[in-house]
């Protein structure tokens, strides 16, 4: 008996209608809602920036000058003068409560959204 | 003290629901053993049964079938009333829910597999419900959403074509042998 017999037509169209659910559903719970991003010196905000508008910021700390990006909803420390470079390396952030943290250079990104996030939430 | 006898009568209806929630059981078991990359992804295979069921013995029978099961499948996983059992519970109940309306849909175009898919979204739907009221009372657990949802659409169509297929021979059987007496068995 071949399977393709077995479903009516009802069925394919129900089929096609969940497909179009799933397909939708993805860019609906995956959006950021991330807003802006936040620039920190010192613990003294820097700077605010609009994530939807492309720049390139220089935040002069204790070591030296670091480099942020913002580009494309996306964030990120382009160089930072700290020895272990961990904030750049840490790469893009795109999510309301990511944060890159150049402690050497007492420089942070975070970005922020609507309404406080958690860090992090294990189950 | 008097003695008393207490007699429990079982029909032959509540013998035919236990032997449909034991095949469902231990299909939930089967379930449980096949590991599966996420949590909350499960191919549900139980509900075939429930499937079954519904299509030849009705609403109040499935249900039947799938509440013993949720209950016994609680009790041999080790996790009655830990939050594993309410998720299963919320799941059997809202997909019981969704079948309620299923099974009203015209026949010559909904058939099981439009049933399996609309009771496996309603599936994921109440579970997600519960999770963020009760578990993870965060609004990151709709992150989730997407990929729960297309596990249902994928097992719903294959859970669905599975009883569709097992309701088409025992059909078949029933006609070649002319025979209540299949029907009874299953």
């Amino acid at each position: 008996m071949p399977w393709l017999s077995l479903p009516r037509p009802g069925d394919w169209l129900l089929a096609v209608c969940g497909a179009i659910l799933c397909a939708a559903s993805f860019p609906l719970a995956w959006q950021g809602r991330a807003e802006k991003v936040v620039v920190r010196r010192g613990g003294e905000v820097f700077a605010e920036l609009d994530l939807t508008r492309d720049r390139r910021i220089d935040v002069p700390g204790p070591l030296g000058v670091t480099t942020i990006a913002v580009e494309k909803g996306r964030a990120r420390v382009v160089s930072d003068p700290g020895p272990r470079q961990y904030c750049v390396r840490q790469g893009w952030l795109e999510r309301a409560g990511q944060i890159a943290i150049c402690a050497p250079n007492e420089i942070s990104v975070q970005i922020v959204g609507n309404g406080r996030t958690y860090d992090s939430l294990g189950y | 003290m008097t003695r008393s006898v207490i007699s429990l009568t079982a029909t032959p209806d509540d013998h035919r629901v236990a032997r449909l929630a034991a095949a469902a059981i231990g299909l939930a078991l089967v379930d449980a053993a096949i590991p599966m990359p996420l949590p909350g992804v499960k191919p549900g295979l139980a509900n075939i049964v429930t499937l079954i069921v519904l299509a030849r013995h009705g609403w109040r029978a499935a249900a039947w079938v799938s509440g013993l099961r949720v209950i016994a499948g609680g009790l041999l996983l080790g996790q009655l009333l830990a939050p594993a059992f309410f998720m299963s519970l919320a799941g059997a109940a809202s997909s019981l829910l969704a079948l309620a309306g299923a099974v009203r849909l015209p026949e010559r175009w909904f058939g099981p597999v439009s049933w399996s898919l609309l009771a496996a979204f309603a599936h994921v739907g109440g579970q997600l419900a519960l999770t963020r009221l009760w578990l993870i009372p965060h609004d990151g657990v709709f992150h989730l959403a997407p990929i729960l949802a297309t596990a249902a659409l994928l097992f719903g169509i294959l859970n669905g074509l599975i009883a569709a297929r097992l309701l088409a021979e025992l059909e078949k059987r029933e006609s070649s042998h002319g025979g209540r007496g299949e029907r009874q068995r299953l």
